[in-house]
């Protein structure tokens, strides 16, 4: 029984770390309605930023974490500033190529840097001892790399349900022409979206190099893995990102547990997530949280 | 001289909106306003009428600075608020400067709630969140129907209540001129007159100058104390809301009454087809 649950508590981590590397996918889909191919490499950055900051320049982990979420807010606020601005109103799908060469330019300016062909980890700062209870462990970092993702997936929920701007962040991807029409600066929200989705990465990519090792190749894989995530809980949903991560972190986990070795079966965990992904579809086209088109006759 | 000069600065005084020959031009080429000028007298209701495609709705986008979504510009002329310049401004700006469109179409958010639609109108105001609460709450006195529908999504509402939705959200920036285009659009005569009266009341009480763009013409003069009728991008007749409700063409080509103010019989009905040719 120990096994089980072993396996459901790191299929929550692992689903929570999904819900956490989506919400920037999420942030950006909700507001411009465009799909950031480079969002990947926005946590790797964040990873490594955080890394450096931390052993490179000595600052203790829980302050360059905070400063490498800023530098990602700003980084990706630029990106949104130089290069997509000028295409607002443009084809949604000449954006998405943008962010597809954003992301080659970044893997190209990481490559430059040591962390594009070295692995690297993170020092331990908190106890290497695992917490265990009736035989289900959970490692320190763990916990504490779900506790961040709770505290800043409620924080975005909080901003978007109840701050005026946070609310106007949604009125724009509803109706770009009535938020003009009150005032709303539709350049300015996709700025922000941009910015809070980077902030968001950062996280991201410090909780997972934290948990997994700084390895450029796992963490920029991270972007297109939480596709799916994104897709099943319904693109532009908050809720749906956090529900779809958990789903697909124990669908995983529970394959990888259970499946995996016995009837001559191998990799299903990686397998598995996809095949269910497409039976949800089918059943709910819009995802399990998305919105569907309000038609009034 | 010098007492012409001084009644002009008077007058620019107590209009709060001036428009002086604007041309509006899309995509470089196609002309829709061709020297468009009208004036708005502060704390009034002005009517802006017309068929379709006569150019209302390009005026008032000229004025809310929502002509570039469009591709469209104001090549010639400027408009003043308030004294200041904003011909060509973002609509952001116009609205820090005191004027809100209502959309036609009444455009709400369709999926947030009634309550996250009026809230977000208040987004460009600075004046501190004691204000703006104070504010929402006089919303749903303007408006008592929104006030069962708080937590309904908008989307979900009806016809009527998304052109109160959308009234509201603008009133939400506390404006000082109010601009509607088309609040009739799409609604039962009762609603219409429903939301009519609404708009008069808005106006009595807060003193918030209205300039709404209507095709009906009848329920727009009711409430107007000057209007202008447009056709193919031009002014084509002003004057005070009473007497444009006299005015023998208007009524015949705006509000449906004939000369003799008794019905047509069907023989004269080809007298229907005869145009007008304002110019």
């Amino acid at each position: 029984m120990s096994y089980f649950f072993q396996i459901v508590v790191s299929g929550v981590v692992v689903g929570s770390i999904y819900a956490l590397a989506a919400l920037g996918l999420v942030l950006v889909y909700k507001s411009s309605r465009v799909a950031n191919f480079a969002h990947g490499q926005i946590i790797a950055s964040g990873a490594f930023i955080t890394y450096a900051l931390t052993v490179w320049a000595s600052i203790p982990i829980y302050i360059s974490f905070f400063i490498s979420m800023l530098i990602t807010f700003l980084l990706a606020w630029s990106v949104e500033r130089i290069f997509l601005r000028r295409l607002i109103g443009e084809p949604i799908i000449s954006v998405i190529m943008v962010t597809i060469g954003l992301a080659s330019i970044l893997d190209g300016l990481i490559y430059l840097t040591p962390f594009g062909t070295k692995n690297f980890s993170f020092p331990l700062f908190l106890p290497a001892e695992p917490i265990s209870i009736y035989g289900v462990s959970i490692s320190w970092t763990q916990l504490v790399g779900v506790i961040i993702t709770v505290v800043l997936i409620g924080g975005f929920s909080w901003f978007f349900k109840k701050s005026t701007v946070g609310i106007s962040m949604r009125a724009v991807s509803d109706d770009q022409f009535a938020s003009m029409s009150v005032g709303i600066s539709v350049p300015s929200v996709f700025g922000l979206a941009w910015a809070t989705a980077g902030l968001s990465a950062a996280a991201a990519g410090g909780i997972i190099g934290n948990i997994t090792g700084l390895n450029f190749d796992t963490l920029h894989a991270f972007g297109v893995v939480v596709f799916p995530v994104v897709i099943l809980g319904g693109l532009d949903s908050i809720l749906g990102a956090v529900v779809a991560g958990i789903i697909m972190g124990l669908i995983q986990q529970f394959a990888g547990g259970y499946l995996d070795g016995n009837f001559g079966l191998n990799g299903t965990g990686e397998v598995l997530p996809y095949i269910i992904l497409l039976i949800i579809l089918l059943i709910k086209p819009h995802g399990l949280f998305g919105i569907h088109e309000i038609e009034r006759v | 001289m010098a007492k012409a000069a001084l009644q002009k600065n008077k007058s620019e005084q107590e209009n709060i909106l001036e428009v002086n020959n604007i041309e509006v031009v899309y995509n470089d080429i196609v002309q829709v306003l061709r020297g468009v000028s009208l004036s708005v007298k502060k704390g009034s209701i002005v009517a802006l009428l017309g068929t379709n495609g006569a150019g209302k709705t390009t005026a008032l986008r000229a004025i809310s600075g929502l002509l570039k979504p469009e591709n469209g510009i104001i090549k010639e002329g400027y408009v003043r608020f308030r004294g200041q310049d904003i011909t060509n401004k973002l609509g952001t700006e116009v609205v820090r400067n005191g004027a809100v469109m209502v959309p036609e179409g009444r455009r709400v958010f369709k999926h947030l709630t009634v309550s996250e639609n009026i809230r977000v109108g208040s987004i460009t105001r600075r004046d501190g969140h004691a204000r703006i609460n104070k504010d929402y709450e006089l919303m749903y006195r303007h408006f008592p129907r929104l006030s069962n529908i708080i937590n309904r999504m908008a989307g979900y509402s009806s016809g009527g209540e998304q052109q109160m939705i959308a009234i509201a959200r603008a009133l939400m920036a506390a404006p000082e001129m109010l601009m509607l285009d088309e609040p009739s659009l799409g609604l039962a005569p009762l609603l219409v007159k429903e939301i009519f009266d609404n708009i008069l009341e808005i106006n009595k009480v807060t003193g918030t100058t209205i300039l709404v763009v209507e095709q009906n013409a009848r329920i727009a003069l009711e409430i107007a104390d000057y209007a202008y009728i447009m056709e193919s991008g031009r002014i084509v007749l002003e004057g005070a809301a009473d007497e444009l409700k006299d005015n023998p063409d208007v009524k015949e080509f705006y509000l449906g009454v004939t000369q003799g103010g008794g019905r047509k019989s069907f023989k004269n009905i080809k007298s229907y087809k005869r145009r007008k040719r304002w110019m």
